[in-house]
């Protein structure tokens, strides 16, 4: 077990060695970091935007319950929302969601395109197979993830906004209120700090599984089960270690 | 010239090469023959360095290849080409940005060059109108072909081809042997094929290995195939009422 680890980080640290090298072509790198931006990015408007606004609903409904005494300003009900949603629901939750997302894609399509033989033949026309096609995935991520979650976050504000409107247990004014009130840049600058380290976690985890994929379909089935659930692993380790850094 | 000396490669218990030594000539065909399942693809592998040999030397032209770093080995690889069993094309990719992959990444030659080599590629393999197809839409002997056209889009010094001509019926196979024949007598490229088809052997083989329980069994070229008495090559050999008739 502990053996397995290690051996795991190792070649791991080894393969992201691999994957930092200076890449063949300067043209074809961000030729391919535009594609992978559509790939990974583009693609995941959709479900991160339906997502954020019912949570952030859920968010001010909960919040709006939990406050019985009038001593409490209504305003608190905003404050907490934006709260929740800035520090951990967009950068944690949101990116579990993209490790799912995202990381299958990864590691099947590396996986795939190694048990088809594809990385070799990569390899065998002179190409660091690694360079070409790890690194353009991270740089995408790392890219495209921080501007996922700003958008979540807004949609999650959104979304709360709305319910509390519509549900008349806040009104819009008080809402906004606390939505400005005690307002930390800082709060934002930690959530994007880790948003990209997760984006990193997501896209190098997936694709290192999806990279050393041995046998046939069934393997590469198993290296993206593996791919999610060693980066949700590690984002949850990595947010604790992170929130202590930043926030202490 | 490439050179295997004293190779050896297991995996776990199952020693699939024993001190197989052989050498192969520039422009000449070299074939690798041998039952499925004999090594001939796993030979072909350790030669390119995609499986580590767990003792022995390869050389290319004298460069000690199988002591090489990955970056020594890449610039050695951009000389070779190779055609894998499976064709391994890139199905992301159209036929012709599968040929053309190679030019972009190391030549800096226009667009309208690099389609025009590709084109050139293609037609050598009787490939026309596919450019824009992907590898899903091919079949399985199509697949095969536009591979090989990618393996000798850059013009390979090193070629390797793992069994060019399977999945093709006979004429096509016919082709694609006098293709790889040609072309490594024409630019005096150093070809190895590993194959089981005795067509080929009879065709193309300018030089012949044949593997055998993981050992190098015995060696020759496409006439003294035919005259030998090794008791483990006729078998091979005279598989086929065909090749008996031959004789
Ligand atoms: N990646 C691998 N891991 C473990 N064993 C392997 C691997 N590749 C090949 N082998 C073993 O090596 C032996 C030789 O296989 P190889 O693919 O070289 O045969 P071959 O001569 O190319 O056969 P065919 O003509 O069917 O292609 C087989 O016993 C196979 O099980
Ligand atoms: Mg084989």
């Amino acid at each position: 077990m502990i053996k397995g680890f290690l051996f795991h980080i190792g070649r791991y640290i080894l393969l992201m060695r691999q994957v930092f090298k200076k890449p063949e072509k300067q043209s074809i790198f961000i030729r391919q970091i535009m594609v992978e931006v559509d790939n990974l990015g583009v693609d995941s408007v959709g479900i991160v935007a339906f997502l954020s606004t019912f949570m952030g609903a859920v968010l001010c409904i909960q919040t709006a319950f939990n406050i019985d005494t009038p001593l409490i300003p209504l305003y608190t009900i905003g404050f907490v929302t934006r709260q929740s949603v800035v520090l951990e629901f967009s950068p944690t939750i949101i990116s579990l969601i993209l490790a799912g997302k995202v990381g299958s894609r990864v590691a099947s399509e590396l996986g795939t395109m190694r048990v088809t033989e594809q990385i070799d033949a990569i390899e065998i026309i002179g190409i660091n197979p690694a360079t070409y096609l790890i690194f353009p995935k991270i740089v995408a991520a790392v890219i495209v993830n921080p501007i996922l979650i700003l958008m979540s976050m807004i949609m999650a504000i959104l979304g709360g906004w709305m319910a509390g409107i519509f549900t008349g247990l806040v009104a819009s004014s008080e809402y906004v209120y606390g939505i400005k009130a005690f307002f930390e840049s800082y709060d934002i600058v930690y959530a994007m700090i880790k948003t990209v380290v997760f984006a990193f976690l997501i896209v190098s985890i997936s694709g290192y599984h999806g990279f050393y994929t041995k046998g046939g379909a069934f393997e590469v089935g198993t290296s993206s089960t593996k791919g999610v659930v060693h980066s949700s692993i590690a984002i949850i380790v990595f947010n604790l270690i992170l929130t202590n850094l930043l926030l202490s | 010239m490439i050179e295997a000396i004293n190779v050896s490669k297991s995996f776990g218990d199952n020693l699939v090469l024993d001190n197989v030594s052989v050498r192969f000539d520039p422009g000449m065909c070299n074939l690798i023959i041998g039952q499925s399942g004999s090594g001939k693809t796993v030979l072909m592998k350790c030669l390119v360095g995609l499986f580590e040999i767990d003792s022995g030397k390869v050389l290319y032209d004298e460069r000690v290849f199988s002591k090489m770093s990955f970056d020594e080995m890449r610039m050695i690889r951009q000389e070779i080409g190779m055609l894998f069993q499976g064709g391994a094309l890139f199905d992301s990719m159209t036929v012709e940005e599968n040929v053309i992959f190679p030019l972009t990444m190391f030549t800096g030659q226009t667009m309208a060059e690099k389609v025009e080599r590709a084109n050139f590629c293609l037609s050598r393999v009787r490939l026309e109108n596919v450019n824009k197809l992907f590898p899903a839409e091919l079949s399985g002997g199509m697949k095969k072909r536009v591979a090989i056209a990618r393996a000798i889009a850059l013009n390979p010094k090193y070629l390797f081809c793992d069994e060019p001509n399977s999945g093709l019926d006979p004429l096509t196979a016919n082709v694609i042997d006098k293709l790889i024949s040609e072309i490594t007598q024409e630019y005096n490229i150093t070809t190895v094929v590993n194959t089981h088809d005795m067509n080929s052997v009879i065709e193309i083989g300018d030089k012949i290995s044949y593997i055998h329980q993981g050992k190098l069994w015995w060696e020759g070229d496409k006439d003294s195939i035919l005259k030998s008495d090794n008791a483990e090559l006729n078998e091979f050999v005279f598989a086929t009422e065909l090749t008996r008739k031959l004789k």
